[in-house]
């Protein structure tokens, strides 16, 4: 029997246990969707391609399955490009099903034709154009393996036309397996034995958590590692919510806008254990001062991450759980004794950096920013499932929502994308209707794809979006202030649509106050309402992200409130 | 760090777009290519590049793990780390008048090359070996007035697998 190319797509997205599809439909993928309407898989549909993206963004990072997006031909495909680029800066399991002209105008410049292959090579995993029916079904089934296995990422399909309508028998493989790529997950023991030993001698060790603990789903073991080895731990951006944030062995963000004692003790640490991270810039800075007195020991299942800012000691090839739950056996074999007892002096020393140097804002009449999210912290237990835009309101949700669980931090770490936060709520809910989430946005960033208000009215998405309404470019205004004698270079934002309207005129819920004391009934108030809601808090304007630490400064120079 | 020449033998899925991939790995993260070589090899299935780069040691390394990452490659070999033969292939154009022509017919034989084409006022020479003798054959022509020039890149396989 055969099938077009449209029922073999749909055959193989069920087989793959895709349950929602975020999408646009348009020309080049119209069969696709007639198909897609005879199947019972769930269509969001979003007002931006854009905003596409980052929902399957955020939908895999919630629910921690590979998102799904189906876009047409030309705009697009192009439209889902800084979706693409973030998801792959930040490892995430995303297939992108674009449609493309009919397989003989390809090269002809056609209506609404792109070379998104091309366009995409660099910021995807991998990619592919389909060029015969009968490779359609074992190209998606190839995809979402490559998508989710080893380092995820996007993976991105692009599908001819006549390929969704022509005739082929239905025949996939039940298992992929390429010649050219295996990922390691099986980490070398022996050097997991020398961590070990690292670790029984160590006087200042430090773990250094990052988005791969998220990946791999290894919280639980790098809590047990933390706590039998009495070892404090940081995490990038990307980590958090990988380690207990109210747990007293956690040290708080490390990096430029990295708490004090983490970056003191990394600094200070005479061992690193790095899991899944990538030593980005704004967490070295300087490179040849960070962690100088450590002997580094780098836990990654990418082995590109390993050398590539940061020399290391130990490097240790391997998936973060697998990893870590060796290492775990080692250590109970070994039997640490007194372990605590010769910690005590390393944790008194970053207990007292936490006394003396703590987070901190000087509250004043008007609403400070970090209030608001301190107070969103309070009125949802931290149980949120916290998303964010980019800027100062991303950091500020970085310091002050300390986030305990897995899954619950999504933010576009990697690209640092504005206009990311509302569309990555908006996949999130969708994967966990029961959950809290909340978008932590700016007035700037909101604006980037305030258009997907409503796609999460029409699909009845309590998604909850707090504004630090600043007025400014936060962001780029602190830096200016700090470095450019505060020339405010087209950072003013003067004109905003009014939030409570703009809510309103999308079928949402508008809630606005600029008094401290009421910034918590607003935050309950809308957190109750089952619907969209907007909460727009009028914040000092000039208030900015500490610690910082300046561009290429090490990170013990930090600029302190 | 010193930067060394490195050659790698990198053997890919025989694919379209594959090449790409690996070109705009290499622009895209700023590494040099001096110069590059594909065909098919024994396996129509399979193509082989052979890369030649300049780098420090960890840049190397990285360009090697980064090619590695890409899921169309298949093997990567630095032959540098190795024993191995290198061949290039290049077509000069020399002028060669009257009163030029014996020396450099001198000069080919030297060098074992051919004069694969011949007009009133120069020689096409065709001449294969490794880099160095490339070179020292352009330094001896250059007095005569080098026209033009085109060279394959190095192809190279290791001695002993």
């Amino acid at each position: 029997m055969e099938f077009t190319g449209a029922q073999i797509l749909m055959k193989v997205l069920k087989e793959e246990g895709v349950d929602t599809i975020f999408g646009y439909p348009g020309g080049a993928v119209i069969d696709l969707y007639d198909e897609l309407g005879r199947t019972d898989i769930n269509h969001i549909l979003v007002r931006h391609e854009q905003g596409a993206v980052h929902a399957a963004d955020g939908y895999a990072r919630a629910s921690g399955k590979t998102g799904v997006c189906l876009v047409t031909s030309g705009p697009g495909a192009t439209n889902t490009v800084t979706g693409i680029a973030s998801a792959y800066s930040d490892s995430i399991p995303v297939v992108v099903i674009t449609g493309q002209v009919p397989s003989k105008l390809i090269g002809n410049d056609a209506f609404q034709e792109v070379d998104i292959v091309g366009i995409t090579r660099p910021c995807t995993k991998h990619n592919y154009l389909v060029k015969d029916i009968k490779d359609l079904a074992y190209i998606v089934k190839e995809a979402f393996y490559i998508a989710a296995s080893g380092r995820p990422g996007p993976v991105l399909i692009d599908i001819p036309k006549d390929l969704t309508v022509a005739l082929a028998k239905y025949e996939v493989p039940d298992k992929i397996e390429l010649k050219s790529y295996n990922p390691t997950y099986q980490p070398n023991v022996k050097q997991l034995q020398k961590v070990v030993q690292l670790i029984q001698k160590a006087k200042k060790p430090v773990i250094f958590a990052g988005g791969g603990i998220i990946l791999s789903k290894a919280s639980e073991q790098l809590t047990t590692l933390a706590k039998r080895s009495s070892i404090p731990v940081t995490g990038s951006l990307m980590g958090l919510g990988g380690f207990p944030g109210t747990d007293s062995l956690w040290l708080g963000m490390l990096g430029m806008h990295g708490t004090y004692r983490a970056n003191m003790a990394v600094s200070e640490a005479d061992l690193l254990i790095a899991v899944g991270v990538r030593f980005d810039d704004r967490v070295t800075g300087k490179l040849d001062e960070f962690a100088a007195n450590a002997t580094i020991v780098q836990i990654d299942i990418d082995p590109t991450s390993i050398h590539k800012n940061i020399p290391v000691s130990v490097p240790v090839v391997g998936d973060a759980k697998i990893s870590l739950e060796i290492l775990n056996q080692l250590i109970e074999k070994q039997g640490f004794k007194d372990i605590e007892t010769q910690r005590k002096p390393w944790l008194d020393t970053i207990y007292n950096w936490k006394k003396e140097t703590p987070l901190t804002y000087k509250q004043t009449d008007i609403i400070k920013p970090q209030f608001v999210v301190e107070q969103l912290y309070e009125v949802t237990n931290g149980e949120a499932i916290i998303t964010t835009e980019v800027g100062q309101n991303q950091m500020w949700a970085a310091q002050y929502y300390h986030l305990s669980k897995p899954n619950h931090w999504i933010t576009s770490g990697g690209l640092g994308v504005m206009g990311f936060g509302l569309p990555a709520a908006i996949g999130a809910q969708v994967a966990c209707p029961d959950k809290t989430v909340v978008d932590i946005a700016g007035d700037g960033s909101i604006q980037m794809n305030s258009q997907e208000l409503a796609t999460a009215v029409q699909y009845g998405l309590p998604v909850k979006i707090v504004i630090l309404n600043n007025r400014f470019l936060g962001m780029v205004r602190q830096w200016q202030e700090l470095f450019y004698d505060k020339r405010y270079s087209h950072t003013k934002m003067e004109h905003a649509p009014d939030f409570i309207k703009l809510a309103e005129a999308y079928g949402a819920v508008g809630l606005r106050t600029e008094k401290p004391s009421e910034v918590k009934d607003v935050l309950k108030k809308g957190l109750s309402i089952p619907k969209t809601v907007i909460m727009e808090f009028i914040v000092d304007r000039e208030e900015s992200v500490y610690p910082m630490v300046p561009a290429g400064a090490p990170i013990t120079q930090m600029l302190l409130v | 760090m010193a930067e060394k020449r490195h050659i790698f033998s990198i053997l890919v899925d025989n694919k379209p777009g594959v090449l790409s991939g690996i070109v705009g790995l290499f622009s895209g993260r700023g590494y040099n290519i001096e110069s590059l070589c594909v065909a098919e090899t024994n396996e129509p299935d399979v193509s082989r590049i052979t890369m030649v780069s300049i780098g420090a040691k960890p840049v190397i390394e990285q360009i090697k793990k980064q090619l590695y990452k890409l899921i169309n490659v298949i093997k990567v070999n630095d032959l540098t780390e190795t024993e191995y033969v290198q061949r290039e292939l290049i077509l000069i154009k020399v002028t060669a008048k009257q009163d030029q022509r014996a020396e450099i017919l001198r000069i080919v034989d030297i060098f074992r090359g051919k004069i694969v084409d011949v007009g009133f006022e120069h020689y096409t020479i065709e001449v294969t070996g490794p880099v160095e003798k490339l070179a020292a054959i352009l330094k001896m022509l250059k007095p005569m007035g080098i026209k033009d020039v085109a060279r394959t890149g190095n192809i190279a396989l290791p001695r002993n697998l």
